[in-house]
This record gives structure tokens, sequence and C-alpha cells, in this order.
């Protein structure tokens, strides 16, 4: 039961990647001057959408908590439009927080608020997926002791690391290096998506050691 | 022996401190010296080379000028003069350099760029240390060889007005003068009338050989209001008037004497994109320096770009155009330019002059001064200079003679240069030997500091210092030998100047004993924990102790902050490093706060299952750890949920909406003042209200500020200290309002700006009656053993009488930052720290990080040029160095010192709480 969640927890992780790699790739074919630097902004927004997409597939495929009772159409859209606006609010939010972290407040508007985006689909966007639009869920994921699953863990681990990657990544800015990442938000965003993609690394082999000692309670 | 842990990390301080102020001796080099220096006798002129034929030519050449005016204008940057600036608003100057009888420069003067130094450095020609920057302050008088003295002994009449530093560097030196003081830096009109007023008279007279003006105004514009001010072109303009001036009346009085008066305009140092001085940027070390004279005459079409030289390089030019004796500490180099006019055996006797003067200063520094390429090159252009004179004396063809002249003038000019050179470079040579026993002073203090923390923090506060078995110990003993031969070894094997050999043998040895008992403690004190650490992992495989993550946080971030100061960038912007720190504590905080107060029948009985958890783990480990810890660490964890409930409505929101407005005052006042480098010259709050169109929103702001620190200062201070307190914010209004900052609503002109003497130190008054009282009960608790309250109510009456302080030294525009400084501790005291029962050392840290993060809200950077020196004059008439120093100090120091002050008064009233507490349950 558990080695082949894990397996499966594995090969969705590598999908996501997978989608954040052809991301960087695949639009240089369609674009003119693309590149991650110089044309941040549409890659961020790119690289958010194919994530997103490629969540709500696997989510839709593998079906990780498949134990919703009620299906009926309406609970679905309401369910449905309860997520978008926890997403957005998760985006404000964000932008709120890195604006009081010391981002400029009027300029540079649309980057961080592009980042906000990014950042929520690394972590808001699987919490969705998994979870729903259930506070109550989230709060005990993300405190002490508190994951059910395999899925559930690894939720955890991939949205601490993609938090820790963006804090990591503001500590180049103020060096006097004059590289072009160095400039806000870039150094940030690559941060985050290294950090998210770490976390979609780390966790199916960190379950896979810990797992004699990892007991859920629903398992 | 058995020590407190107070007095312990009091010894360990006093003996860091002995270790970096040794380390400090080492890194800040002790200046070029002839060792001659003290005296003043006059030394022979080297007489001129020549080889064979004897040339009678010993005296010192005559002088080249018959008068020279120096007006040095502090803070003129190079392109005030040769810039846009100086065309647009100093067309005369402009004329002047482009097409003038002139010779331009641009002088990189070297850091410190203060005042003081700048002024040493002209004129003595040597580099001065950085030490210097503390006697700015206060300069007493400069003893070394100089300009000054040396035409001062030759008879020469000085006269001088300006800054009061020139009076105080030379006292008695001047047949006139005319001091202006510094410090009142608003000021910028009145300084330089003070100067300009004596000029006609002055100019008129003619009875006086040197004239130095030393103009303030621009320097104090630009401390206010920043280089790209209106205010500099109009006072650029008014030192053109000037200049054109002294220029006509020397010309007018030149046709009446043989010869020529020279003419020079310097700056003592540039301005930062700021307005500050004192760091080493460009702008800060590019100063303009402008000889003009009749004998510099030129052709039409002659176009002379400046050219860079050093600071230094004028000393010695001087010295030459007075027909003086240079200076012996001199490392700058004759500025060719000025001589070049002269017959060729007139150039060549200079130049020599001036390579004898380094060359024997080189062979005081240096030990291998042979090695010196300069000197080599000195010894071959002597030797030339010989064969030049020789042919010179037998009147030779000219033309050959012109050809080996020009030759060896380029040598000539070659060795100055060099020498120049190693011997600024002289300057930057550390002392090692210093330095590495500093360096190891400090870090065995910091390792028996470490090695000592769990003693020191357990229940009894008192641990074993081993101090007295390793005085007795064989590895003392070898240690010191092996030491003291080490240092007889280095101190005779080096000739170099070292700061510990310099010492007597009784204080060296003093030291070394230091090293060597810190040594051996730091080793005893290693074997003890190692037995102890094995003996308690034979014990107790696992200790419960479990960090929170707020702990985690509060360790990495610290010890982050000290690795982070390895890179420049970050000590340059260490205010970004506290800024990103403190919101992340804040939003730790938040994390923290959310998981133990938010409802949710989810979160609940998994928090109390947690902590069952915690004590079926800890039952078994109970035995061996002592039983009171744990079961008050018990006690916190369940109690800290159950206490929420006890909370009424509005205070649980404000628990958890505190975080939130924590985090947007950080925001706020960090874009109240930019400080640091990358970002200094963004537009920020501070700027906008300081400038003179928003006199009403800074009023209104700083009226406001006042009301709001009462209402949050006065709610645990005694009715008498309530009054003295609206009583002192009335007075910091008025003096802000006297000293025309800020203005009355009735008030709407400008009236005349006072000193603000008198409403300064009515404020002074209540704070010293404040303080008092506060050190009253403190005494009282102490003495009388009163008990708890008494002393908190006494360290709170300290604490409100520094809040008191700082509102008055602080600039108005900066009063937010106190506002929100007492916002912030009010706050996190009653709905962070109380509630969420913090432990004394994450209080202590948190304390630490806001204290550092307001010390650059204020507006403060690492660059000694953002401190505000005007603080240390308030309510004072002239200067007076003790009140001065410690008005500035606290005044840059105010975020640091309030959060210490407000940790100290903290953690009593809460010892006071949880006793009473204790009390009321028995």
């Amino acid at each position: 039961m558990k080695d082949t969640d894990i397996k499966r927890l594995l090969y969705t992780h590598l999908l996501c990647i997978c989608s954040i790699i052809l991301s960087i790739f695949i639009p240089s074919f369609f674009l003119e001057n693309f590149s991650i630097l110089e044309t941040h902004l549409t890659w961020l927004c790119i690289c958010s959408v194919s994530v997103t997409a490629v969540n709500l597939v696997l989510y839709l495929v593998v079906k990780p908590n498949a134990s919703s009772k009620r299906s009926s159409l309406s609970f679905k859209v309401t369910r449905f439009v309860k997520c978008c606006v926890y997403f957005l609010m998760s985006c404000f939010t964000f932008h709120v927080i890195f604006v009081l972290y010391g981002a400029p407040l009027i300029e540079l508007v649309l980057e961080t608020f592009l980042f906000a985006v990014t950042l929520s689909t690394f972590t808001t966007v699987p919490c969705l997926c998994l979870l729903g639009p259930n506070i109550k869920a989230w709060l005990r994921v993300f405190s002490r002791n508190g994951v059910t699953s395999v899925w559930e863990n690894s939720l955890q681990i991939t949205t601490i690391s993609s938090f820790v990657g963006a804090w990591l990544g503001a500590f180049p800015i103020p060096l006097d290096w004059e590289r072009p990442w160095q400039v806000w938000p870039i150094s940030c965003t690559l941060g985050a998506t290294f950090g998210y993609v770490a976390g979609l690394f780390i966790s199916p082999l960190w379950i896979y050691w810990n797992r004699k000692q990892l007991t859920y309670k629903n398992n | 022996m058995r020590l407190g842990s107070g007095t312990f990390a009091a010894c360990c301080v006093v003996v860091e401190v002995l270790g970096v102020v040794l380390f400090l001796r080492g890194f800040f080099p002790a200046p070029v010296r002839s060792s001659s220096s003290s005296k003043h006798q006059a030394e022979p002129p080297a007489p001129e080379p020549s080889a064979g034929a004897s040339s009678n030519w010993t005296k010192l050449p005559p002088p080249l000028f018959s008068k020279v005016v120096i007006v040095l204008i502090d803070a003129l940057r190079d392109d005030f003069v040769f810039g846009s600036k100086g065309v647009k608003f100093m067309p005369y100057t402009t004329y002047l350099v482009e097409k003038g009888a002139s010779h331009s420069f641009v002088a990189e003067a070297k850091p410190p760029t203060v005042t003081m130094p700048r002024i040493k450095a002209l004129m003595t020609g040597s580099v001065p240390g950085f030490i210097d920057v503390v006697m700015n302050l206060n300069s007493p008088a400069l003893l070394e060889d100089n300009v000054i003295t040396q035409a001062k002994a030759a008879g020469k009449r000085i006269i001088s007005y300006g800054d009061e530093t020139w009076v105080k560097l030379f006292p008695k030196h001047f047949v006139e003068y005319d001091g202006t003081t510094s410090f009142f830096v608003s000021d910028y009109t009145e300084v330089d009338e003070n100067v300009t007023r004596h000029l006609d008279k002055v100019l008129k007279r003619g009875d006086w050989d040197v004239l130095i003006l030393h103009y303030l105004g621009l320097d104090h514009i630009g401390h206010v209001s920043g280089p790209s001010s209106p205010l500099i072109g109009r006072k650029l303009s008014e030192m053109d008037g000037v200049l054109m001036k002294i220029h006509t009346a020397l010309l007018s009085e030149e046709r009446e004497t043989l010869l020529p008066s020279l003419l020079v305009l310097c700056g003592d140092h540039g301005m930062s994109e700021t307005g500050g001085h004192g760091a080493s940027s460009t702008e800060e070390v590019s100063t303009p320096l402008l000889l003009v004279s009749s004998a510099f005459e030129r052709k039409p079409g002659d176009i002379r770009y400046p050219k860079h030289v050093q600071q230094t390089d004028l000393a010695a030019t001087l010295a030459i155009g007075l027909g003086l004796p240079i200076p012996k500490n001199s490392v700058g180099h004759l500025l060719f330019p000025a001589i070049e006019g002269k017959p060729m055996r007139e150039q060549l006797r200079f130049l020599h002059l001036n390579t004898v003067q380094l060359t024997k200063l080189l062979q005081e520094n240096v030990p291998s001064f042979e090695k010196e390429p300069g000197f080599e090159q000195f010894k071959i252009s002597e030797r030339l200079h010989g064969n030049w004179i020789r042919l010179y004396l037998e009147e030779n063809n000219s033309e050959v003679l012109f050809n080996l002249g020009t030759k060896v003038r380029r040598q000539y000019l070659d060795a100055l240069k060099t020498l120049s050179l190693s011997l600024s470079r002289q300057v930057a040579q550390y002392d090692v030997y210093s330095m590495v026993v500093g360096t190891v002073v400090v870090l065995e203090v910091l390792t028996l500091l470490l090695l000592s923390i769990p003693q020191a923090l357990s229940s009894k506060a008192e641990l074993e210092v081993p101090l007295l078995s390793p005085v007795f110990s064989l590895l003392f003993y070898l240690t010191f030998l092996v030491l003291s031969a080490v240092h007889v070894i280095v101190c005779t094997s080096t000739e170099s100047s070292c700061y510990l050999c310099s010492l007597s043998w009784l204080t060296a040895g003093g030291v070394m004993v230091l090293v060597s008992a810190l040594l051996c403690a730091v080793v005893s004190a290693l074997t003890k924990v190692l037995v102890r650490g094995k003996l308690l992992s034979k014990n107790a495989a696992h200790s419960n102790s479990r960090w929170s993550e707020l702990d985690l946080l509060i360790l990495l971030g610290t010890l982050g902050h000290v690795l982070s100061l390895g890179a420049s960038s970050f000590i340059e912007e260490e205010h970004q490093t506290w800024y990103f720190l403190v919101s992340t504590l804040c939003l730790a905080l938040c994390h923290d706060i959310y998981r133990n107060y938010l409802p949710g029948d989810d979160c609940e009985p998994q928090r109390c299952l947690h902590v069952e958890g915690g004590f079926d783990g800890a039952t078994p480990a109970l035995q061996d750890k002592n039983t009171s810890s744990a079961v008050l660490e018990l006690n916190r964890g369940c109690k800290s949920p159950s206490s929420l409930g006890t909370l009424r409505g509005y205070e649980k929101w404000m628990v958890l909406a505190s975080p939130w407005v924590i985090l947007t005052c950080c925001r706020l006042l960090r874009s109240l003042n930019q400080t640091g480098v990358q970002w200094a010259h963004r537009p920020d709050l501070g700027h906008w209200l300081t400038s003179s169109d928003h006199k009403a929103a800074l009023s209104v702001l700083a009226a406001l500020s006042l009301a709001v620190i009462f209402a949050l200062i006065q709610r645990r201070c005694s009715p008498a200290s309530k009054v003295a307190m609206a009583l002192g914010l009335l007075g910091v209004y008025c003096y802000r309002a006297a000293i025309g900052n800020v203005l009355f609503p009735w008030q709407q002109d400008n009236k005349d700006i006072s000193k603000g003497i008198l409403e300064a130190r009515f404020v002074y008054v209540f704070v010293l009656g404040i303080l008092f009282t506060g050190t009253k009960d403190l005494l009282k608790s102490q003495v009388v053993a009163a008990g708890f309250t008494v002393k908190t109510v006494g360290l709170w009456e300290l604490y409100s009488g520094f809040v008191l302080l700082a509102a008055l030294l602080l600039r108005p525009h900066n009063l937010p930052v106190l506002v929100l400084s007492l916002l912030i501790q009010t706050l996190m005291a009653k709905f962070v720290w109380k509630p969420l029962r913090h432990d004394v050392a994450e209080v202590t840290v948190m304390h630490y990080w806001f204290g550092q993060a307001f010390f650059y809200f204020q507006g403060n950077s690492n660059n000694i040029a953002t401190v505000d020196i005007s603080a240390g004059f308030v309510g004072l008439d002239t200067y007076v160095e003790i009140p001065a120093i410690f008005l500035t100090a606290f005044a840059t120091y105010t975020g640091p010192v309030l959060w210490a002050s407000h940790l100290v008064s903290f953690l009593s009233s809460e010892a006071s709480s949880s006793a009473d507490g204790s009390t009321h349950s028995q």
C-alpha cells in the first residue's frame, strides 16, 4: 500500500518537474527572444500555467483522496469557484507580504504580483487540489504531527521548500555583483522554483528513507 | 573559584574589549612619521648635488610668490567647479580654469574624508590615520611639521578666517583670525558672511603674506539638503564672487611688487550623493585644486585638462612656493606645472629638495630602503644632476644642456612618483603581530564564554571558573615560556613598527600571561564539558528538549547575520539584513500565534494530543532530569492554549492582528529613511518631510508623534513623572519651533531663528528629574528590599527618561521612529510575549534584533557620514566635549538603547508578575 503510494508520488513529482523544465525550453520554439531572464514575466506566466495544468490533470487522474461522498454537479461547481477565490486570495496575500518585506509599493507592481502568482502555484494550487477549500484541513497538515498520508507529507515538504527557496532567493539582491538575475523579483522567483523542484525531488526520497518511522493515522 | 554569571560575563567583556583594542591598534596603522618630527629646529637644506666642481647654492631657494591666498571651500566636489554646475554657477572660475593663468587639478583626498584630517593632510602632506576622526570633534594643536609652522618660523604673517579648526590646529600662528564654528549645520549664510566681511579690509591692507579662508556654508547645505539642492548653485555663485574679488585685488597689487602672487582654490573633501562625507566613494574623495597666478601665463589655445593628483601634494608645492623647507612628514610630491616656468637650474633644485626629503622619510620608515626602486632612481638622478651642474657651471652648449636637463628632470619626476607611492603604501601596512595576539585573546574569551553558557544559564546562575588550578599547571608555564620566546624572536627580527614590541617588557609579559592563562582555562573547561557530555550520553540516550521553529529561526538568523558580515556588500547594506530578519521574525510569530490561537476543533485536540505525547515521552526521562523544570515546561505547554480561552474577544483579535500591525509599522519605517549605499539615493519620506515646502506637514506629524509618545509612555509612570513627561514633550516641540524645524499654528511667517538653548535646557531638567526618580526607586528596591514592584516602576521611569531625551535629540522627521518603536514594544509585550510565554532568551534576542533594525530605521548606516553630529549641540552654547560626545552617541544609538532599556524593564515586570502569581497561588 505504502510502497505503491510512494511510487505514484515519485512519478507525479517527476511529471511536475518535467513541466517546469519544458516551460523553460518549449516556448523558445514559438516565441522569439524568449529567455528566462530577459522575458522573465512571460516565463513566469507560462511556468505557473503549466504547473497548474499538470497539477490539475494529475489530481483528476491519480485521485489521491477519492472519498468525496457528495458528487453532485452543483457541489463540484461551488467547490471549483471556492478554489479559484482561495487562489486569488492567496495571490493577494503573498503580494501584501512581499510589500511588507520591502518590495516597492508603487513601482514594479506587475512583477511583484506575478511572483505572488508563481509562489501561489507552487504552494496553494497543490494544497487546493489535495485538500480542497478546507481551512481546517490545511491547518491540520501544516501543524506538527498532523499529516495523515504520504501525499500530505509530500505536500508539506514541497510547500515549505518553496517558501524557503523564495526566502533564500532574496539574499543575493544586496550584493554588488551587478548580474541581471539580481533584479527584483528574478532571484526570488528562481529561488522559489528551485525550492519547489528540490522539494519535489526530496519528498519521495525522504518518505522512502523514513517509511519505517512514519505512521499515519488513517493507514 | 565560583563566580556569579553576571560577574563572569562582565570579566569576559573587559578582556574582550582589551583584545579588540589590541587588534584595532594593529589594524589601523601608525602613520608614517619622521623620527625627528618633534623637534622643529631647521635642518640645513640639502645642497645642490655636484660632481667635481663645487656649487655655491646651498641656501634654500627664494620664494616664488609674494603672497598666497588659500580659499578652502568645505565639501567642494570636483564637478562643482569643473562640471556643468561650475559652468553654470561659477563663470569667473570657469574662465580661469579654461583660459586664465592657472593650473587645475583633481586632488584625491584619502579617507577618512572629514575636515580635520584633511586640513592636516593639506598642511603637513602626510596621511592622517583613521584615529584622527575621533579627534575631529575636538582638534588639539598640530605638533607635526607643517607649512604654517614653517611659514611662521620664517617670519611670514598669516591671517585665517573661517572654520575654527584652523585656530585650534595652529594656535598662536595667526596674526589675525576669526573662527566660525561648524556645528550649527542649519546655518549656511552667516558662517560665510563672517568670513567674507573681513575680505575688503584685508585685501586693501596688504600687510600679510598668507591668507587662509575656510568657507563652511557649502558643507552645511550638503548635510542638510544634499548635493542636488538649489541652494548649492546659489552658494557656488557667492563663492565665485569671492574668488573674483580676491583675484582682481591680487592682480592690481601685483603691479607694485616684483613677485607674482598665488591664489589656491581647494576643497577639503567632496560630497556623497546623500550630502554627507567621511567614506571613500569617488564623490567624496575627488576635490578640485586650482592654482591661479600670473606666473602660470599660457598661450591662447593651450588647453590644460585637470590632472589627477593627491591632496598631500599641495603641502610640498606651497612650501616651495613660499621658499620654505618641505614638511618632514610630507609624502606628496611637488606639483610640477607650478614650477614649469622657472629656469632649468631652479626646477632641478626644487625637484632635488623634494626627492631628498622623501628619501629621508623613506630611510626612517622602511628598514630595507636600499632595495626600494624609488631610492635607486633617486641615486641615479642625483648623479645625473651633479653632471648637469658641472656642465652648467662650465657654460656648455645650451642645447646639450637643455637636453640633458630634460632627461634629469624626467628622472627626478619618476623618482618622486615612485617614492611618494611607496610611502603612501607604507601607511596601509598592518601590524600583523598585534592583530594576531588580539584575535587570539578575543577567540579564547569567546570559547570560554560559549563553553560556560549551559552552566551560567542554569538555575543557580553561578559557575565554576577554572582559574586557580591552571595557574599552577605545567601547561600554563610551558605556554608562557613559548609565547615569551616567540615575542622575543618577533620583536628582535623585524624592524618595522610593532605596537606590542614598543610596550614595556612588563606589559607585554602581562599580555602573554593573560593569553596563556586563558588558554589553560579554555582547555580545562573543554575537558570538563567533554567528560560531562560522556556521562550524560551514557545516562540519557535522548534529550526531550525540543527546539521550536522560532528558536531555530532566532539562532540561525543571528548566526547568519554574523556570517553575512564577511561580504562587504552585506556590511554596506546591513540594514537590509535586519529588516529581512525582523520581517521573518514577525511572520514566524504570526505562525506561532495562529497555530496556538486559531479556533478550530481539529487543531485543539491535536495540540492536546501532542502535549500528552510529550508527557508520555517525558515520563521515563523525568528520573534523571531536573524534575521541577520538566514540570514547568509541561505546564507551559498545557497552559498556553488554555489561556486563550480566558482572553476576551478584543484581546484575542489584538493578539491575532499584532504581528501584521508590527509588519506594517516596519514597512512604514523602512520607507522613512533610505540608507546604505546602493539605494541611498532613492526618494524617501524623510527627505519629503524635511524639504521646506512641507514644513506644515512635518509640524503636524511632530505634534502628533509627541502626543502618541505621551499616550504610550504615561500608562505606567508615577503621577509626578507623568506631568514631567508632558511638560518635557511640550518643551521638545517648543525647541524644534525655536530652531525653525517646525511651526506653531499661530506663527505663519518665519521669525528669527535662535539656537533654542532655553527650550532645550528646559527639557533637560525634566529628563534629569525623571531619571533621578527612577534611580531613586531602583536604589530603594536594592537597599530596602521593597520587592519587585518598586524596581519595575524605577526601571520604567528610567526608560521613559530615555524616551524623552530621544524625543529631544532625534530630528523631527525621525519622531515617528520613536513612536512606532514604543508602539511595537507595547504590542509585543502585551500581545505576543506575555500570552505566548516566550522565555527570557527568546525575548532578549528579539529585543536585540529590533534594536538593530531601529538603528537603521533612524537613517544610520555603517558609514560614518550618517552620524548626525548636530544632536551633540542641542542646548549647548559652545562645543563642550563630554556632553557633546555623550549626546551624539545617544542620538546615534537611540534604537538599540531604547530596546535594551525596554528589555530590562520588561524582564523585571515579568519577574514581578510571576512572583505575584506564585504568592497568590500559595
